[in-house]
């Protein structure tokens, strides 16, 4: 049986996005779109797993203020993060008193909350969030070394981003706030929930590789549904790294289809990649979150990209499952994301 | 698109851009090298102020453990350790640098389920393996000079 996108019918919108960000993300190429950012990465906190709570407080918080919301306003809230038992999400968002569901779809849960939190609204609630984040020195701390270790990374492994995005979606395009730079309210039309792709990769530092089989998977289904990929201005991933990226455009070609000209990756575009320490890319769930929350989704606002689609992609292992010489499956999750003209932008 | 796993696997590692094997090479060696002349220096400054060869020996490895905690816990071992490599790894100084960073990472849990739980959590293979490797060589050693 071939699985059909989740059309949805009902407008959803998103009425704000908002992003916290660490030091590194603030000095690269996006830095200055971040809404919150901390110096010394620890956001006031003690601990690094309290830091990212914050900064999806933080994020939640710019978002709400954005869209004039109240928390209370609020059906419920999607989050997560990468760490055990969702600590950075149930800490984090706590104080709003929300409806909270907790979710884990590493790198890809960004999309996997969108997602929810668009069905949810098409199916009856007025006004939900996602939030997600990654923080590098919690996740450093829980999938690989201590973080004073002296050791090499090898050139195909990503960097943890350290962020935090967050996006409050509302079934009511009235409900949505619009100033006079805003000529567009990004829609979600339809979502492609991600099929869980192994396709025998067992490097931890080879991430991109893992998860680009799961992406071309998703996307070769979305089109095959009846979308061309030229529809649209972009097509978004996070976060398959550099070669992650070359690997899943080899794999759409392959299919006849060409999606060289309108794919980035969100790894790739958060960190100036080149003669820095970052390997291969950005990753984490804060990565995709906040880029999508503070470049793609305001250049939908602002008209610039009238059609984007987005890819959450997600390395679905733990170091445990890796030392039991486990392989590691990739998913990715889809939503089309389309700019509806607003009438003073008419 | 539809190559089985082995295929993927392996069009996948042709992808990946490979670690410079040499230039990593050189540098731990010139590194490493330099830690184990300092090493001998700092020997030769023991046994010439009056210590005797064991002592001399102790107290060198202790300085360079010394010198390895303190550079991992203002920061500096890690930032150094990803350009020098096995350079820094292979001697005392990586031993100490993975105790080190592994008690400094889990202070925030406490002492005890914290540090004291975490502190080899790096380094205790080696040391499991180190120690082990030990008896199995002492049984050895003392059946073979039984026999003589």
């Amino acid at each position: 049986m071939t699985r059909l996108p989740i059309r949805i019918e009902k407008g959803v919108y998103i009425a704000s996005s908002a992003s916290a960000a660490g030091k590194n993300e603030k000095e690269g190429p996006l830095g200055s779109a971040f809404d919150a950012s901390s110096d010394d990465d620890r956001f006031g906190q003690d601990t690094w797993e309290r830091a990212e709570s914050e900064m999806q407080r933080l994020a939640l918080d710019a978002a709400l203020g954005k869209a004039d919301f109240d928390p209370s306003s609020l059906d419920a809230v999607f989050a997560g993060d990468l760490l055990n038992q969702c600590v950075a999400s149930n800490y984090g968002l706590l104080s709003f008193g929300i409806p909270f569901f907790g979710l884990y779809g590493a790198c890809s849960t960004a999309a996997e909350g969108l997602i929810l939190a668009s069905l949810f609204c098409g199916a009856g609630a007025k006004r939900c969030a996602a939030v997600t984040s990654s923080h590098f020195c919690s996740a450093e701390r829980q999938f690989r070394f201590p973080l004073e270790y002296g050791g090499q990374r090898t050139p195909t492994a990503q960097w943890t981003v350290t962020a935090a995005g967050a996006f409050i979606l509302t079934d009511d395009r009235d409900d949505v706030r619009i100033d006079a730079s805003v000529r567009a309210i990004p829609r979600i039309a339809a979502v492609m929930p991600g099929i869980a792709v192994d396709r025998g990769i067992d490097d931890l530092s080879n991430m991109g590789a893992a998860m680009a089989p799961a992406a071309a998977d998703t996307l070769t289904r979305y089109f095959s549904a009846g979308a061309d990929p030229g529809e649209f201005d972009l097509i978004v991933t996070g976060d398959l790294g550099r070669e992650g990226s070359e690997i899943l455009r080899d794999l759409i070609a392959s299919t006849g289809r060409d999606i060289t000209r309108n794919h980035v990756d969100c790894g790739m575009m958060i960190y100036d990649c080149d003669g820095t320490d970052r390997h291969a890319g950005g990753s984490g769930c804060g990565c995709s979150a906040a880029v999508m929350a503070s470049n793609i989704l305001p250049n939908v606002r602002a008209g610039v990209l009238k059609r984007v689609l987005f890819v959450g992609t997600g390395a679905l292992m733990s170091p445990l499952t890796v030392n039991q010489k486990g392989t590691i499956p990739g998913i990715a999750h889809l939503c089309d994301i389309t700019g509806e003209v607003t009438r003073e932008a008419k | 698109m539809n190559t089985d796993g082995k295929t993927y696997k392996k069009f996948a590692q042709a992808r990946a851009r490979k670690s410079p094997v040499l230039k990593n090479c050189a540098a731990a060696f010139a590194s490493g090298g330099a830690i184990c002349a300092a090493g001998h220096g700092l020997r030769t400054l023991f046994s010439s102020v009056g210590f005797s060869d064991a002592d001399a020996g102790m107290l060198t490895s202790s300085t360079l453990i010394l010198i390895a905690v303190l550079l991992t816990g203002i920061g500096v071992f890690d930032t150094v350790a990803k350009h020098t490599g096995a350079g820094t790894l292979v001697p005392i100084t990586g031993f100490a640098n993975a105790v080190a960073s592994s008690a400094i990472d889990s202070r925030t849990e406490g002492l005890v389920p914290g540090v004291g739980a975490k502190i080899f959590t790096v380094a205790g293979p080696v040391l499991v393996w180190g120690i082990s490797a030990g008896a199995v060589y002492g049984v050895i050693y003392y059946f073979v000079t039984a026999l003589r």
